[in-house]
């Protein structure tokens, strides 16, 4: 920028913005440093900020009472699981409209973004339905597909839009060299691919790890990730802020952590390239 | 360049994911439509047979159902009112040169990242409790009495909520785009003396007004599907029923498929209007 910005105004934007910004993330930060407090603490009036007795006594509380480790597992799994296969699904798709392209292309893009649109609920009793009768209520698997339908047009979205900045010259390269298409996929593409595809998996992992819809209607034990460990939450029995806050603290701290490192690759995949 | 091959080749590639779609949108939606025409109740009887267009009737005669869609209204209203004016106050301002600008995007962004069973837990207790959250301090320490936030403001509260988790992908979404202007044009127009207010209203905002319509459009859609903030709030109680909830209470509540079905597919036509508009930009988008 050419712009000469005297110190002293860049300091004022500083203070303002770092203000706005601690502003946004307070609940955040609160709900950590409440998850070190005791109950009592995390209740007194007025409220303690950082002179409090640190304690990990609530993650213990909470690890022994609700068997966090299996609704963690449970997350990893429908999260992990319906993005690999939703990746695999939409690497070929995404890689033939790429570089494939036909007069139909645009039109299926499209299309596959209106599934995106289909509210949920305007479904929910057939999908519902089905998992009854095919025995798959409250099923890992049956998670891990509908989840994989549910981000799949973003998948093969994000995907489209990386594969578009690959030249096609190296390709029509490595075909003249006698490349087959599996050659050509597996040694000239998938290099170069790699980065796209690494952060399409990130912020589909977070979208999926976050869905509250399904993963709240479909489950009840056996399936039931964080979003259902922590709506447990809801009817309150007795002091629990403090042990509220550690599980909250549990659930978000892996995804936000993720969510950091994928923060430019977010406005490309929900607008669908649409603002760069 | 694309020989007859590689177009059947990647016609086959193509082939799993447009099938998938293809059963994942037309097998669930032709069941709701199939079910919206019945008198089904799964607890009392099953399906009653053929109810013509009484479900769509039913829906919408219902008392709750315009509460319910005033409830929408103000919840998605309110929460892109919010996340579009401060999501630009905050994307001009992150856009200033400052100090330490990465970490304070990392600080707005964080809660977008956070799920909405937690975003909406913590909320209710910790923050709007009536007697130990901290709204409740602050009232007590201003000689005020503390306000009961989700029974007496409860679609306020919702809005709050929800705007806390959309407000960062607003901002993030109009930064970028700011940072696309040409700052050659800027200073310009500050050369011919335009102040900064009106290089603002002139140069900033109608650069912006592509990237505003598409929040709207993409917040919009999953606003209306606003689901969990409500589930572990109030339940649906002290009128933040939304058209959403009140689907969803039709169809798993109180078991009336039929009825659930009938609100589905209206739910689905309103969702489809707001996504033809969304599709016309984006369409465009790839053409360039």
């Amino acid at each position: 920028m050419a712009r000469s910005v005297s110190t002293q105004r860049k300091a004022l934007n500083t203070v303002l913005a770092w203000s706005v910004g601690l502003l946004i993330f307070f609940p955040i930060l609160w709900t950590i440093l409440t998850s070190f407090k005791t109950e009592a603490q995390a209740i007194a009036s007025p409220p303690i900020f950082l002179a409090f007795d640190w304690t990990l006594e609530n993650y213990a509380v909470v690890q022994e009472r609700s068997n966090y480790m299996r609704f963690l597992t449970n997350s990893i799994i429908i999260a992990g699981g319906s993005t690999i296969l939703g990746i695999l699904v939409a690497v070929p798709a995404a890689w033939s409209m790429a570089f494939v392209p036909s007069k139909r292309t645009k039109d299926i893009l499209l299309w596959m973004l209106s599934t995106k649109m289909l509210p949920a609920v305007g479904v929910l009793y057939p999908i519902y339905l089905l998992s009854i009768q095919l025995g798959v209520l409250d099923n890992r698997l049956a998670l891990v597909v509908i989840l994989m339908l549910i981000n799949l047009p973003i998948i093969v979205w994000m995907l489209y839009t990386y594969f578009k900045e690959i030249p096609v010259e190296i390709l029509e390269a490595s075909r003249m060299d006698g490349a087959s298409l599996k050659d050509e996929i597996l040694y000239v593409l998938t290099p170069m691919a790699i980065p796209g595809i690494a952060s399409t998996l990130l912020l589909n992992f977070i979208l999926a790890w976050n869905e509250a819809f399904w993963t709240l209607n479909l489950t009840s034990v056996d399936a039931a990730p964080l979003t259902a460990f922590i709506a447990s939450y809801s009817s309150p029995e007795g002091l629990f802020f403090a042990k509220l806050s550690a599980a909250s603290t549990m659930a978000i701290a892996p995804i936000l952590i993720m969510g950091w490192f994928s923060q430019k690759q977010l406005v490309r995949g929900l607008t669908f390239g649409a603002v760069k | 360049m694309a020989t007859q091959h590689s177009r059947s080749a990647a016609r086959m590639m193509m082939a799993p994911a447009v099938f998938l779609l293809l059963v994942w949108m037309l097998v669930p939606l032709s069941m709701t439509l199939w079910f919206s025409f019945r008198n089904y109740l799964p607890l009392r009887g099953g399906d009653l047979g053929f109810a013509g267009f009484d479900n769509y009737v039913r829906f919408v005669s219902s008392s709750a159902f315009w509460p319910s869609i005033l409830t929408t209204l103000l919840i998605v209203g309110g929460a892109l009112l919010i996340s579009i004016v401060f999501g630009v106050l905050l994307a001009v301002l992150l856009d200033q040169p400052l100090w330490g600008q990465g970490v304070v995007r990392i600080l707005v962004i964080a809660p977008f990242f956070v799920m909405p069973t937690v975003s909406a837990l913590v909320w209710k207790n910790m923050f709007m409790d009536p007697v130990n959250g901290l709204f409740a301090h602050l009232w007590r320490f201003f000689g005020a009495d503390p306000v009961v936030w989700l029974t007496d403001a409860s679609i306020f509260s919702i809005v709050v909520i929800v705007s806390w988790q959309w407000l960062p992908f607003a901002a993030l979404i109009l930064l970028t785009a700011i940072q696309s202007l040409d700052s050659e044009q800027l200073e310009a127009a500050e050369m011919d003396g335009a102040g900064p207010l009106s290089r603002f209203a002139f140069i900033t905002l109608p650069h912006l007004s592509r990237a505003i319509t598409i929040v709207i459009l993409i917040q919009t859609i999953f606003l209306l599907a606003v689901f969990a903030e409500i589930f572990v709030t109030t339940g649906g109680a002290f009128g933040t029923r939304t058209l959403t909830y009140l689907i969803y209470q039709r169809v798993l509540e109180s078991q009336n498929v039929g009825l659930g079905s009938a609100g589905g597919v209206y739910a689905i036509i309103l969702a489809n209007i707001i996504a033809l508009f969304l599709m016309r930009i984006v369409g465009n988008n790839l053409d360039k």
